[in-house]
């Protein structure tokens, strides 16, 4: 509320959207059903502000919406044509960054990087792949661990740490040398305590933690993203109280 | 009839490092294929034998780039070709066969031809006929510009159709959710 005692609102993209004091840009975009594109942020975590894929225009800069906090009055836009070629390109960055093969990948049709990209139009990465080489975790009887696919959100450190308590994921390194790793002496995923119920395991948005046996138990063509787009889910990402692991899982 | 006036549209296709399944998935457009046929005609593709591509409208590509050989029909169809199309998953990212990107090329022979369990006395094959393999499988807009991209491992007839209906229209192709897929 303002101090007139009216809801406080910004525009988007010339549409007025209402928030809560202390909510960002993107929760109460999505909260009003408008989707903003995103991949590190998460409905249940604090603001990350790495992928930047988020990114909206306000007063010509430009800004991650996962860590704008929403004024009164503010004009937003994210839908110009400059911001969705900045969206595709920053998603194409992903793509060439690891080794994203769709094909052979059990995530698809419910992975956010693949529903981003079809949503932005994104027909070919464009740029030149750099085919890195990052060998699987297969150590855990229950767990995969698929780095390759990894675009480094670190919802899954944010989640095992925060919200089981465990701490088995860290990110190692600095700007192209940067990898998620294992926090075990062996750096093996089997010398963890990790848990197929924990929070960990439900939050990654591409294919990189993936629990074995389970993968084609719903088909390819119907899954999440097969289904409907991922901008006409929006409200699914509106802002909620955290859930311990597998509580929401679908 | 006004369209059988038009001269018709002149499209070449190849599969350089692909399995073809982009090729069966054009077939699969079924007896939409009458109604292309009315408005296209085939230079140099599977369907035709025809062994060199000449001056072209569309060149429809599949399969990455994973030898010498590659290199030269892909140029080949770049130099006569005014719109090039990379076809499926491989043409557009390298796909299946660039998963062997991060093996070295001479281990990788090594295990196929030599140490592989069921050979027998097997050995690295060659012959001066065979063009040599690259070191790495390459998408093909990292060896020519490319025009249009269509994804798909394979793109589904339905999204072919799509694709080449909206090209012979003169719109820019569009596919739209249900019909663009990497997988």
């Amino acid at each position: 509320m303002t101090a007139e005692g009216k809801t406080a609102s910004f525009q988007l993209d010339g549409a007025t959207v209402p928030f809560e004091p202390g909510q960002t840009v993107i929760q109460a975009a999505l909260a009003a059903g408008h989707y903003i594109p995103h991949l590190c942020y998460h409905p249940e975590f604090k603001p990350h502000g790495s992928c930047r894929v988020c990114t909206v225009e306000v007063d010509g800069r430009t800004v991650a919406s996962c860590t704008l906090q929403a004024q009164d009055g503010m004009e937003v836009l994210s839908q110009s044509d400059r911001l969705r070629k900045e969206h595709q390109t920053l998603v194409q960055m992903l793509f060439v960054e690891g080794n994203h093969f769709c094909p052979s990948c059990e995530q698809s049709g419910n992975c956010r990087l693949q529903a981003v990209a079809y949503d932005l139009d994104i027909m070919s990465a464009e740029l030149d792949h750099l085919f890195p080489n990052r060998p699987v975790d297969a150590s855990h009887p229950e767990i995969l661990l698929e780095f390759n696919r990894c675009i480094l959100c670190e919802l899954c450190v944010r989640a095992s740490a925060e919200v089981d308590g465990k701490n088995v994921f860290a990110l190692s390194g600095r700007g192209i040398t940067k990898h998620l790793i294992v926090n075990a002496e062996s750096g093996r995923l089997a010398d963890t305590d990790i848990a197929v119920t924990d929070k960990a395991m439900e939050v990654c948005p591409v294919g990189v933690i993936l629990r074995k046996g389970v993968g084609f138990r719903v088909p390819i063509g119907e899954r999440r993203f097969d289904r409907q787009p991922i901008s006409a889910q929006a409200r699914e990402d509106a802002p909620r109280r955290p859930t311990t692991g597998n509580e929401d899982s679908t | 009839m006004n369209d059988a006036a038009q001269p018709k549209v002149r499209v070449a296709t190849t599969s350089l490092a692909g399995c073809f399944g982009c090729h069966m998935s054009f077939l699969d457009i079924d007896e939409r294929l009458f109604e292309l046929l009315e408005r296209i005609e085939f230079d140099r593709s599977p369907f035709t034998d025809i062994k060199h591509c000449g001056p072209c409208d569309v060149g429809l590509i599949e399969g990455g780039i994973c030898n010498a050989d590659n290199v030269h029909v892909l140029r080949e169809f770049r130099k006569n070709c005014k719109i090039l199309v990379a076809v499926g998953a491989c043409a557009v990212n390298g796909g299946l066969p660039a998963q062997r990107n991060h093996i070295d090329l001479g281990e990788c022979l090594e295990e196929v031809y030599v140490t592989e369990i069921s050979l027998a006395k097997g050995c690295i094959p060659n012959d001066p006929e065979l063009p040599l393999p690259l070191d790495k499988v390459h998408p093909l807009h990292e060896v020519v510009k490319i025009d249009y991209f269509l994804p798909g491992c394979p793109p589904t007839a339905d999204a072919i159709w799509k694709f080449l209906t909206d090209l012979l229209a003169g719109r820019t192709p569009h596919l739209g959710h249900g019909l663009i897929h990497y997988d």
